[in-house]
């Protein structure tokens, strides 16, 4: 295949055809570069959705009670639905399957502070489940653990930027801080990449947040469950079964979804899974057209290079050129301008796709890191030389056919 | 003298739609190595085909046609190819150089096709183009050439592959009758050479110049 002449001779017609060449190569470049835009933007798609779901555990059911909003056994409409210690338990009991859990008790309008400074953050009474269903973690220090539950310690977990806000470059851990005028030791700083919220949040023991801001009251807001690697079908079983359990216990109607929420977030990220596969299937789709369009185009053009050449062929045979040094000469030179104008058209796409990221302001919804797997470019730029010979070889292969005689013909 | 071309009972017709244009109706030639032969015809006689046959541009349909004592018969493509490559060498009315490729470039092209190491190659055309009185023009561009240079470089460029044969067709046809008379004067020196030199012409003067005057008329020989 490496003949320097060859290339000697493809170079000379090249310099000689600019324009030809640039056309040829045009169709091309744009094709890839169409390609590689589409492709490039759907991942951005695909990461911003994928992105969403970092905040919490996809494997995790959550139960929260809410008002009801339908009669039932004597209970009238609009009733407040509360959950209970004992209800916790009692799920954790009754089902098999669940992996981890966490109650959550938020602790409403209370100021923290440390030192001289201070700010208003989301204060969460929890159990150490919440560390794994809230996706969170650890930059330094520890999560709560079960003995600050037993003994209702007044230990604080807080997000990072609680952190910046009261601490700034000084040390943390071991320091107390006030919530709501009461001393808290901070044992952990934690972070949450999914969730800006949840990095202004501080958890402390659900024991403590219900003795210490609710009174002594045994209630909190709602729970969570993980549940492990259970398949999608048994997670749809088990939150179908805590539904009708749960719904009897807090005497709510089975049809009342606003009494008692319950949301699988199983089922909820299989939902977009498939989505994500539907636009994937399309963009693929459209992409393969572009493709073909970019066919299309090398295919006319070659036509026309080997209609312009018919008497240069006719003459190059009369001095003794075989059919097979025809058609590998224009074929060398058609995926030769193919290759190079693809890839620069792979080079355009990829440097607009990193532009557009860095221009992008960040947590943008929808929309992160747009890029394109440098194996689908190598694969559309193959795919394209190849189409692009094969839209080539049978002009060629014409041509090739043609009897001097008739290529000489004067006109 | 060496038999260089021998025809027997030559045919060829064109189909014209429905109607077959009978063109060559049974020709019978011998052309001896080293002859200088013009062939003449008005036209429509068949002498353009006649050169295309003998050129391996065109295939005949029956009757038999030997090359240098190889007989010329359901060549392939790649055959015919080397054939023309080894045994012949083109001259145009219509020059037919590579409009893209300079002088030297066009004359070296068959070398090419022989896959001739390219310094090789240039060095070679370097010395045909001198002798073709061209030297300082290897560098132009065809579009930078004058007709007669033009036939010049394309006379160079049926020379180097050292063919056997160099068929013409009309090659002062598009030039000034000096300009004709400094081809056919090179065409006299590459006679000389040894090698045969066929030219088909209308023109009579052209034809006075050679050794030896073939007659076409209505597809048939009528003077030798």
């Amino acid at each position: 295949m490496f003949d320097l002449d060859k290339w000697q001779e493809i170079f000379t017609t090249i310099r000689q055809n600019k324009l030809r060449t640039f056309l040829t190569g045009f169709s091309v470049g744009w094709g890839i570069f169409m390609l590689i835009i589409l492709l490039g933007s759907g991942q951005g798609i695909f990461n911003g959705v994928e992105s969403m779901f970092n905040d919490d555990a996809i494997n995790s059911i959550w139960i929260r009670p809410g008002q009801t909003t339908m009669e039932y056994k004597g209970f009238k409409p609009g009733r407040r639905v509360k959950m209970y210690n004992e209800d916790y338990d009692y799920l954790l009991n009754t089902y098999e399957g669940i992996d981890r859990a966490t109650a959550r008790d938020w602790v409403w309008g209370v100021n923290v502070s440390y030192k001289s400074e201070y700010g208003s953050y989301g204060v969460r009474g929890c159990h150490p489940g919440h560390e794994y269903l809230e996706k969170t973690q650890m930059l330094s220090g520890r999560y709560l653990n079960d003995i600050d539950i037993q003994e209702a310690r007044k230990v604080a977990v807080i997000g990072k930027l609680v952190q910046q806000d009261l601490f700034g470059q000084k040390s943390t851990i071991g320091e107390y801080i006030n919530i709501s005028g009461i001393p808290f030791k901070v044992v952990g700083v934690s972070d949450d990449v999914g969730s800006q919220w949840e990095q202004r949040s501080i958890y402390i023991p659900v024991s403590t947040s219900q003795g210490v801001f609710d009174g002594g009251s045994n209630e909190f807001d709602m729970m969570m469950v993980s549940t492990g690697d259970l398949s999608l079908m048994e997670t749809m079983d088990l939150a179908a079964n805590i539904e009708r359990d749960l719904k009897e216990r807090l005497v709510v109607d089975p049809r009342d979804q606003r009494g008692l929420n319950i949301r699988n977030n199983n089922e909820e990220f299989a939902n977009i899974v498939n989505v994500i596969s539907g636009m994937r299937i399309f963009i693929w789709v459209i992409g393969i057209f572009t493709i073909i369009t970019g066919v299309v185009g090398v295919s006319n053009i070659m036509m026309i290079i080997v209609k312009e050449r018919t008497k240069e062929i006719g003459v190059r045979k009369a001095l003794g050129a075989t059919p097979l040094s025809i058609v590998s000469l224009i074929l060398q030179e058609s995926i030769f301008i193919t290759t190079l104008s693809g890839y620069i058209g792979l080079m355009l796409g990829i440097g607009l796709l990193e532009g557009v990221n860095k221009l992008m302001p960040e947590g943008t919804p929808f929309f992160k890191n747009p890029e394109v797997d440098i194996n689908v470019a190598i694969y559309a730029t193959i795919l394209l030389i190849v189409a692009g010979s094969l839209a080539g070889f049978f002009p060629a292969r014409k041509a090739a056919s043609i009897k001097p005689i008739v290529a000489l013909r004067d006109e | 003298m060496k038999e260089m071309i021998r025809i027997r009972d030559l045919n060829k017709s064109y189909q014209m739609g429905h109607n077959s244009l009978h063109v060559l109706k049974g020709i019978d030639l011998d052309i001896g190595q080293g002859e200088f032969v013009s062939i003449m015809g008005s036209s429509g006689s068949g002498k353009s085909t006649l050169l295309n046959i003998l050129g391996l541009l065109d295939e005949h349909d029956n009757g038999s046609y030997h090359l240098n004592d190889v007989l010329m018969k359901n060549l392939s493509e790649k055959k015919a190819a080397y054939y023309r490559n080894q045994f012949i060498g083109f001259v145009f009315q219509s020059f037919n150089l590579i409009s893209f490729k300079n002088a030297l470039e066009n004359v070296a092209l068959p070398l090419y096709y022989q896959k001739v190491p390219r310094k090789k190659r240039n060095q070679l055309a370097m010395e045909y183009l001198d002798k073709a009185g061209l030297k300082d023009w290897a560098e132009h561009m065809p579009n930078e050439l004058s007709g007669g240079q033009k036939q010049r470089v394309a006379i160079a460029r049926s020379l180097i592959s050292k063919p056997k044969v160099i068929l013409a067709d009309e090659p002062t046809g598009a030039l000034d009758s000096v300009t004709s008379r400094e081809v056919m004067n090179l065409f006299k020196e590459i006679n000389a050479e040894g090698i045969t030199v066929i030219i088909v012409t209308h023109e009579n003067d052209i034809s006075a110049m050679t050794q030896r005057v073939i007659k076409l008329k209505d597809g048939i020989i009528v003077a030798a």
